[in-house]
């Protein structure tokens, strides 16, 4: 188990460093200028190469990569073009904002996603199965941008009941009253995905799973529905921790529309904002940091699955 | 009596929603359109809205301008200066008489060095003050300075490479920062930003990077008519238009910024104030002058005027916007006397294509490179479609290149001759035209061709030229309006743009907000407001 963990830990430094390669080269094939969108906009030439001069953006790109390859090894992800703030510590502050938002829907999402498929493999082909089916397909098929919207008129303009955006002020905590109420409309948007998609994937493994030999026989043999669910869950597990993983990948990742329509100080209004900067330093550390989330959270998936089940360790 | 749960939630709510109205005595909350806090060093970036809410608020400049009427259009003022002359004898020097009784917001005293310093900071490569960010950012707007000196406490010379006397409204610009503070901060402009320190009539209280900035009243303000009434000042970045309404609608702010025409009823009817007023702000086409462009021939220039129903498009907005009739507002003190009436006249737009040899046969096509969104752009893709409607009438077939902002903003830097904008005749950028320079000189002199200015379409006119030296060189505030004014008249003359419309700068609040007055500029006075 160790040995395979260490080299799935291996595997991950060249995806790394591959992606800080696509993202430097994407990033400065994109059009726009990250000199010329933060200048003054009567800026004369020779001070817009005094600047590009003082972020470094006037050495031949592939020195450029090197320097922030080495930089990026040593922690250090730079200064924000546009505010003059290190990179690490926006990124760490939109990170924890995410963190907070995705946790929410994950618990949310995954708990109805899992409920919803549950029931509904359990009793396919009944009217509870058809209900369930439609109220996954209405999750994974909403636009989010839509269903925030509607959420703020109707709980928080019409009804008055919940705040429309923002977290709470910097002085409440992070779990008090206050911030769960900023907290519900945002995550409660941002869940109806993921219960789609986790309904979709369970109720499909617990059906398929149901048909299989094996639970036949354990009926045949006449053990009780508890005790077959067990069997169930069992098997199903591995496969349903996978598409969680994903999905909890997706929530990490913050999401640009709902993080703007709430204004949700996340990386995804992060993102958004450095885009339109064409903040080079924040989108490059924005970008990597969540490739290298979705590289961790591929290796947890692995080794829980391995630990689930044991014919993926020989793999 | 026992209540069910629903009934619980419902009054838990409206305790909640009372907690926070009983927090909100004097507490003015804005929500921004910026998608952050603009930087709060004295240098802002995004546009006028970072000078409006992160600059005039903390910091004064030597010179201010007056925000104090709704009904005229808005004035310079002494600032941090008592008062400026130039020297008769040789125009370029300049004297500026400081204030003695001006501090920074922490306890250091406002001078002739901190003037000096801060001069420093945008023109002197070799001072450890120095900032290329914010000397991008602001120092075009000294560029004219040759040196400057303190003669004495509350004294400072200033020489100018040649005569200019817009001089004043540029240092409206440059907003002054300690110099003690920064050196308390370890000399690092990132963390002056976090603990910034001005000599405005707020402070700031407290930063949160994207989510808010808490600004308190200096109590100690010199101007003691301009102490802030408020308890605590809040700006709250929500680029989202829905979203500001939305928390305006649901008292999570008191004060927004641009709400979208169409949500304008929905706001009144819910008893919100809406304002609005004529800024200096201009919506237009800024036309190529290179040799391949259709728009050399005055008479096409006029014709695309004359067809384009600027009362149509005011009705799109909502009634949110003053049609134009040139660059500048009539209101403004350099409109002068044009003899070319920008209108809606169908027939003599037609008659003008005809004798440019254009018809039903021989039409013109063309590109534009217009944003689907932007500061000041208003609701550029409607509006546009809107014009090229009319143009297609007078046999103006333009075509869109439709790019985000930030683009079109390194596009329109980039000036008309370059690779990028190859193929396109004329750039939809809207412009703040609230200072001499900012209204007419940048798009009209010919040595601000790029990389050195904006004149985008590389407009050349000795005559221009001329007028530009000779209201540089006019030092009386009356006589320099007279020749700003025939500069316009020859730009409405020679029909330089096709201007379409001014925004009005629609805001809307809480009938809870008091004595707020919204002048006609890019800026505001919060000083004067209140929240009761």
């Amino acid at each position: 188990m160790l040995s395979y963990i260490v080299r799935r830990v291996l595997y991950a430094v060249p995806i790394a460093v591959g992606v800080t390669l696509l993202v430097f080269a994407l990033l400065h094939m994109a059009p726009g200028d990250p000199v010329n969108a933060v200048a003054g906009p009567d800026a004369p030439a020779d001070v817009v190469e005094a600047l590009r001069r003082a972020y470094g953006f006037d050495k031949p790109l592939p020195y450029q990569y090197l320097l922030y390859l080495g930089r990026v090894v040593g922690g250090d992800l730079g200064v924000s073009v546009a505010t003059g703030r290190a990179v690490a510590g926006e990124l760490a502050q939109a990170f924890a904002n995410t963190l907070v938002l995705a946790l929410g829907a994950a618990v949310v999402g995954f708990v109805a996603g899992i409920a919803l498929g549950g029931v509904a493999g359990w009793h396919k082909g009944t009217v509870v199965d058809h209900l369930a089916t439609v109220v996954s397909l209405i999750g994974v098929s909403v636009p989010h941008y839509w269903l925030g919207m509607v959420m703020v008129i109707l709980m928080a303009v019409e009804l008055n009941w919940l705040p429309a955006m923002g977290m709470a002020s910097g002085d409440a905590p992070l779990f008090g009253l206050e911030q769960v109420r900023h907290m519900l409309l945002p995550v409660l948007t941002m869940a109806v995905i993921p219960t789609g998609i986790v309904a979709r994937s369970v109720r499909a493994a617990v059906g398929e799973t149901l048909e299989r030999e094996f639970v036949q026989a354990l009926k045949a043999k006449g053990m009780r529905r508890g005790a077959v669910m067990r069997h169930v869950v069992r098997n199903v597990s591995p496969t349903i921790i996978a598409v969680l993983g994903l999905q909890f990948g997706y929530l990490l990742g913050g999401s640009i529309l709902i993080e703007t329509v709430f204004s949700w100080p996340g990386t995804g209004f992060l993102l958004n904002e450095a885009i339109f900067k064409r903040d080079l330093p924040v989108l490059q550390g924005i970008i990597l940091m969540l490739a290298l989330f979705f590289v961790l959270l591929n290796l947890v998936v692995d080794v829980a699955q391995a630990a689930l089940d044991p014919r993926m360790r020989r793999t | 009596m026992k209540l069910g749960i629903p009934t619980k939630l419902v009054l838990a709510a409206a305790l909640m929603s009372a907690a926070t109205a009983v927090q909100a005595q004097g507490i003015l909350r804005i929500g921004m359109t910026a998608t952050d806090i603009p930087l709060t060093h004295g240098s802002p970036d995004n546009g006028f809205e970072g000078f409006r809410f992160s600059g005039y608020t903390m910091y004064d400049a030597l010179v201010n301008w007056d925000l104090s009427s709704a009904d005229k259009p808005s004035v310079i003022k002494p600032g941090l200066a008592l008062g400026w002359t130039a020297d008769p004898a040789d125009p370029t020097k300049w004297t500026f008489k400081l204030r003695g009784d001006a501090k920074f917001h922490d306890g250091s005293a406002f001078n002739a060095d901190a003037v000096v310093w801060n001069f420093d900071k945008l023109l002197n490569k070799d001072a450890p003050q120095f900032d290329a960010r914010q000397a991008s950012l602001v120092g075009f707007r000294i560029a004219s300075v040759a040196s400057y000196k303190a003669v004495d406490a509350e004294t400072v010379e200033i020489k100018t490479k040649a005569p200019d006397s817009f001089l004043p409204y540029q240092l409206s610009f440059i907003l002054l920062a300690s110099p003690a503070q920064f050196e308390k901060v370890g000399r690092d402009w990132s963390k002056f930003a976090a603990q910034p320190s001005g000599t405005g009539p707020f402070k700031l209280d407290k930063l949160v990077p994207h989510e808010r900035a808490v600004l308190i009243p200096n109590k100690d303000y010199w101007d003691k008519t301009r102490v802030a009434k408020l308890d605590r000042l809040e700006l709250i970045p929500m680029p989202e238009a829905n979203t500001r309404t939305a928390a305006l609608l649901s008292g999570q702010v008191d004060f927004i910024e641009a709400p979208p025409p169409d949500t304008i009823p929905r706001l009144k009817s819910s008893g919100m104030t809406i304002t609005a007023n004529p800024y200096p702000h201009i919506w237009s086409y800024h036309l190529s002058r290179l040799p391949d462009s259709p728009w050399n021939d005055i008479r096409v220039r006029k014709a695309a005027n004359l067809a384009v129903d600027r009362e149509g498009i005011k009705e799109l907005l909502g009634g949110y916007a003053v049609p134009a009739s040139g660059h500048l507002l009539p209101s403004s003190p350099w409109t002068g006397k044009s003899s070319f009436v920008v209108k809606y006249d169908l027939e003599a737009a037609k008659k003008l294509m005809a004798e440019a040899g254009y018809g039903p046969t021989k039409r013109i096509k063309t590109k534009i490179l217009i944003s689907a969104s932007g500061s000041g752009q208003m609701q550029p893709l409607p509006m546009n479609e809107f014009i090229q409607e009319n143009l297609k009438e007078i046999g103006i077939d333009i075509e869109f290149d439709v790019v985000d902002f930030t683009t079109l903003t390194n596009r329109w830097r980039a000036g008309a001759k370059a690779d990028q904008n190859v193929g396109i005749t004329g750039l939809n950028y809207s412009y703040a035209i609230v200072d001499p320079f900012n209204a007419l000189v940048r798009y009209v002199k010919s040595d601000l061709h790029a990389p050195n200015g904006v004149n985008w379409g590389f407009y050349s006119s000795p005559e221009m030229d001329a007028l530009v030296a000779k209201a540089q060189n006019t030092f009386d505030p009356a006589g320099q309006n007279e020749i700003l004014g025939q500069i316009h008249a020859k730009m409405v003359d020679e029909a330089l743009f096709l201007w379409v419309v001014h925004d009005v700068a629609p805001r809307a609040m809480t009938a809870k907000v008091k004595g707020f007055v919204q002048p006609q500029n890019w800026f505001l006075d919060l000083t004067t407001v209140s929240v009761q």
